[in-house]
């Protein structure tokens, strides 16, 4: 097995059961594990509700750590598509060119200055830095506010045994109302001072919301990105052959990242609070109860994807959901998939090959679950084309 | 060529012409308001959803199994509706009306 590969633990169960019941604290959860069942899940949001009490439908569940809601995220419709009709608008930037332009250079700068020569460890040198300078644009930031972000380290929303830890999270909470606060005294054009003046459904947005929107940029594309900018980094450098086909063959960038997002899905699973009592695959669930929608096994159904344990660069048909489904898909889309894509246009210009040197595996545990979701130290030699 | 009409939620025309790609590729590099194709033509997005006039139906075909099963959950979903980043631009479809879903 190289050392990119990121097997699929759910295969079996999700074929034979295509559920499973998984701990959580004292409040289990049921995962849905096969592609129909998740989009029927996530679809039916009646049944199916996103908000409960604030940081329930995480999972590792979140609501001993906090009490702010997250918005859009745990909102139910139809509240939810006020706050989305707001958001939407911002959150497609990416797709204007000056900040195109904005994000070729940042992605530029650091991959040539890891050029040099030095062996590189990706995820605190490279994704961490390029997630973080990245976020300045989505948010219309100072640039230089990237350095604090970075300083926090990829750990700073868990703590060193992976569950959740209150005292960090402060650290984001204490930051945002420092700088709703200055946004109050001083509005400017970022997405703070934005957000503080905008109104949803005829209401002014609460300073409350304006942070439950902001977590949500901060801790949701944080993890994911590092994730998904690391594997790409190390699938390229395992199969040089098809960093070669990138780059030969421009057209089919878009398919691949895709395809990336298919098969590393940076975010495993995410719950739901079942409203009233139903089955879920001839399954009962209970009112108030959790479910969760595992974008991981669904992205992996063999009934749909045809070898889905293999990265097809140019795959045509790719319904996955690695991005979400229907109500809540990924409000950061469209920024995570200009990132991708400025990164693998750099790659292909700039660097001939990536020497995989040192790797360390992120698993993430469900029970008797292992996912390898990403990397805790992964070490290349980018070599100059 | 073909020619192929676009209607938009705020019922404006937009004919576009074109001899080969998506239907949803041509809507997007002419900003056709409500084609958005997000996911770049994979079939995982459903944000190039489009209402096919109904005596045109013949000229697009049928939706796969996974374009149905993607359809099936969208909220303005009826018996013409297509992704149409599923729909190859041929001579076939010169005259093809579509109505964006929105
Ligand atoms: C590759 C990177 C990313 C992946 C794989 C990813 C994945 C997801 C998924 C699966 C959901 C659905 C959650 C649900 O249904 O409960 C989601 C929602 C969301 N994501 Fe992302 N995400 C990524 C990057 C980002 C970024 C960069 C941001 C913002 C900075 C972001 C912000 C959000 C928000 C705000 C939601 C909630 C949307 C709503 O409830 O309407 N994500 N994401
Ligand atoms: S463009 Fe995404 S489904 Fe058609």
């Amino acid at each position: 097995m190289k050392k990119s590969t990121m097997a699929d633990p759910f295969a079996q169960v999700r074929k034979e059961k295509g559920f499973a019941t998984v701990s959580d604290q004292d409040d289990p959860v049921t995962m849905m594990l096969r592609l129909k069942d998740v989009r029927k899940c996530a679809h039916n949001a009646k049944t199916f509700s996103s908000e409960d009490i604030p940081g329930r439908i995480v999972v590792p569940s979140e609501v001993n750590i906090r009490t702010t809601r997250q918005i859009p995220f745990e909102v139910d419709p139809p509240k939810h598509k006020g706050f989305r009709g707001l958001l939407d608008p911002w959150f497609k930037r990416p797709l204007e060119n000056e900040y195109k332009q904005k994000l070729h250079s940042i992605v530029d700068k650091l991959v040539t200055e890891n050029l040099a020569g030095n062996s590189v460890e990706v995820i605190n040198e490279f994704s961490l830095v390029l997630q973080s300078r990245a976020l300045t644009l989505l948010l219309n930031t100072p640039f230089e506010d990237s350095i604090q972000w970075i300083s926090w380290g990829t750990h700073v929303f868990r703590s060193e045994g992976d569950a959740l830890d209150g005292d960090k999270a402060q650290v984001l909470y204490d930051y945002l109302d420092e700088k709703l606060d200055q946004a109050l005294a001083n509005p400017t054009d970022d997405l703070f001072s934005v957000l503080l003046g905008a109104e949803v459904d005829g209401k002014k947005m609460s300073k409350e919301e304006a942070k439950g929107v902001l977590i949500l940029t901060f801790a949701g594309g944080r993890d994911t990105v590092i994730n998904a900018v690391s594997n790409s980094i190390a699938y390229l450098a395992d199969h040089p052959e098809s960093l070669k086909r990138l780059r030969d063959e421009p057209e089919i960038r878009g398919k691949a990242i895709e395809e990336f997002i298919r098969y590393f899905s940076p975010l495993t699973h995410m719950g739901r609070v079942v409203k009233e009592d139903t089955q879920v695959c001839e399954h009962a669930a209970k009112a108030d109860s959790r479910i969760s929608l595992c974008w991981a096994s669904a992205n992996r159904d063999e009934t749909v994807f045809e070898n889905p344990n293999e990265i097809v660069l140019d795959r045509k048909m790719n319904p996955h959901v690695g991005f979400g489904f229907s109500h809540h898909n990924c409000l950061g889309a469209t920024h995570a998939r200009q990132i991708l894509s400025t990164l693998i246009d750099v790659l292909c210009d700039k660097v001939g090959s990536i020497d995989l040197l040192e790797t360390e595996d992120n698993i993430e545990e469900w029970d008797d679950f292992h996912r390898k979701v990403g990397y805790e130290k992964l070490v290349v030699k980018f070599n100059p084309k | 060529m073909a020619k192929i009409t676009f209607i938009t939620t705020d019922d404006e025309n937009i004919t576009l012409e074109a001899d080969s790609g998506s239907v949803m590729a041509l809507a997007v590099e002419n900003g056709v308001q409500g084609i958005d194709g997000d996911c770049g033509g994979v079939c995982s997005c459903a944000t190039c959803h489009v209402h096919v006039k109904p005596e045109h139906m013949s000229k697009t075909g049928d939706a796969s199994e996974i374009e149905q099963d993607m359809l099936e959950l969208d909220d303005n979903v009826n018996e013409f509706s297509r992704l149409c980043c599923q729909i190859e631009i041929t001579e076939d479809l010169d005259g093809l009306e579509l109505t964006v879903a929105g």
